[in-house]
């Protein structure tokens, strides 16, 4: 399990659920490493900003990684943490390797909207 | 609206954490604002085993000891703090932020640190994260089996290539001179790895492949003969570059734009301090960072006691 102060997702069954009672989900598919923890930071610093957006992680190692792994969009994906973005349950973006909080907020204003 | 400090100190490394954590403990009022993550480059290092008194531990869990030490002192630390403007020139320093929320002090410490130096060439950004890397550990297992490259000639570019000659099925070292800054024994070590290759006297010109990167191209700076690296994975370890753009025409820097201080680490303006890799010197390490933080922190006091005398 990710040592971090964000929700994980632990099962499939969470992912599904997360992705059926969310319009917009952040994940974040990591380990703690440290490509991973600044963006672990920055969903936590976004938490507040977005209550819109459901951020979640979710230990790339463990058997739920595969949720994330085997998506299509991160097919050729060769750098942690792999972050990908739903809205209604469709993928919008992903990225692979470390982001900034400039990024983040790029994709999420894009596709779910600039909060104030 | 604005809010004053006794300090404010820009950059929440060990640096920064260290010269906040000596000023509250000195029952002054103090900021600590990052626009990144709390612990700087720190946070980069999975294990930091040679710091003194503790045997080993992550760069991670060093810089939230350091951040609860600081804020168990009164520190205010803001990590992620989205700064407009530095102004230095006025007595009262000022730091504003892009929501209008402004800060004061008579004294501030730039503790801003360094980032990853790019090459700055064509494909280098289109590749992060699909064949380019900044960190073995944590993408080493991806190229598993795969040949791969490592561009740079320091100590860390020479135990990284090592490192992933355990994944790889070859390294190729992309240097751009013909000989190595790294330290002797690590050099010797990278030479006696058959997995290993030497691209020496290389001026990388780019990056190319599909939606994945294939291949490296670079040059020979003296005979000018193009060479293509295939590779699967390029990892780059070409140094840091100092943070200090948004104070580039208030301190003096250097034509690599360190911050010039002199011995108490004050810089070319009055009241203004620096520490860490932001500022002139040799050798950039936790323990030296630390050591600034602190030589700043104590400037800073004597020159606010000075001010109220």
């Amino acid at each position: 399990m990710l040592q971090t102060a964000l929700e994980h997702i632990e099962s499939e069954q969470d992912f599904e659920e997360t992705l059926a009672s969310n319009e917009n989900v952040m994940i974040c598919c990591g380990r703690m490493g440290p490509m991973c923890l600044p963006v672990y930071d920055v969903m936590d610093a976004l938490t507040p900003t977005y209550p819109n957006v459901a951020f979640r992680d979710m230990a790339f190692d463990e058997p739920v990684g595969k949720t994330i792994r085997s998506l299509p969009e991160t097919a050729g994906f060769a750098g942690l943490p792999f972050t990908v973005y739903f809205k209604h349950g469709k993928v919008v973006a992903a990225t692979s390797s470390i982001q900034t909080m400039e990024q983040v907020t790029t994709i999420l204003d894009e596709h779910f909207g600039a909060q104030d | 609206m604005r809010t004053d400090y006794d300090l404010i100190v820009l950059g929440a490394g060990p640096a920064g954490l260290t010269a906040g954590i000596y000023a509250a403990r000195a029952r002054r009022s103090v900021l600590v604002l990052d626009t990144g993550t709390i612990g700087g480059q720190t946070v980069l290092s999975y294990h930091v085993a040679n710091y003194p008194g503790v045997t080993e531990t992550s760069g991670r869990a060093l810089s939230q000891a350091m951040l609860q030490q600081a804020r168990a002192f009164g520190c205010d630390v803001k990590a992620f703090a989205q700064i407009a403007e530095v102004d230095l020139s006025a007595p009262l320093k000022t730091i504003t932020l892009k929501d209008g929320t402004a800060f004061g002090a008579p004294a501030v410490i730039l503790a801003s640190g360094g980032v990853p130096r790019k090459l700055g060439v064509q494909g280098e950004d289109r590749f992060v994260g699909r064949g380019i890397s900044y960190c073995a550990t944590c993408d080493g297992d991806f190229f598993t089996d795969r040949p791969i490259a490592v561009i740079g000639g320091g100590n860390s570019a020479l135990e990284e290539a090592v490192a992933l000659s355990r994944y790889a099925s070859s390294v190729t070292i992309i240097h751009e001179f013909d000989h190595f800054q790294a330290e002797p024994w690590i050099v010797a070590e990278a030479r006696a790895n058959e997995k290993i290759s030497f691209l020496m006297n290389q001026r990388v010109l780019g990056f190319s492949g599909d939606t994945q990167l294939s291949a490296v191209s670079s040059v020979d700076k003296e005979t000018g003969f193009a060479v293509e690296t295939r590779v699967d994975g390029c990892f780059i370890f070409i140094g840091y570059v100092p943070n200090s753009g948004a104070f580039a025409h208030q301190v003096k820097l250097t034509e690599y734009g360190e911050i010039v201080t002199d011995g108490s680490l004050e810089t070319s303006l009055s009241g203004v301090f620096a520490a860490g890799d932001v500022r002139q010197k040799r050798v950039r390490q936790v323990t030296t960072a630390v050591a600034d933080g602190t030589i700043a922190a104590l400037a800073a006091l004597e020159f606010l006691s000075d001010l109220a005398a």
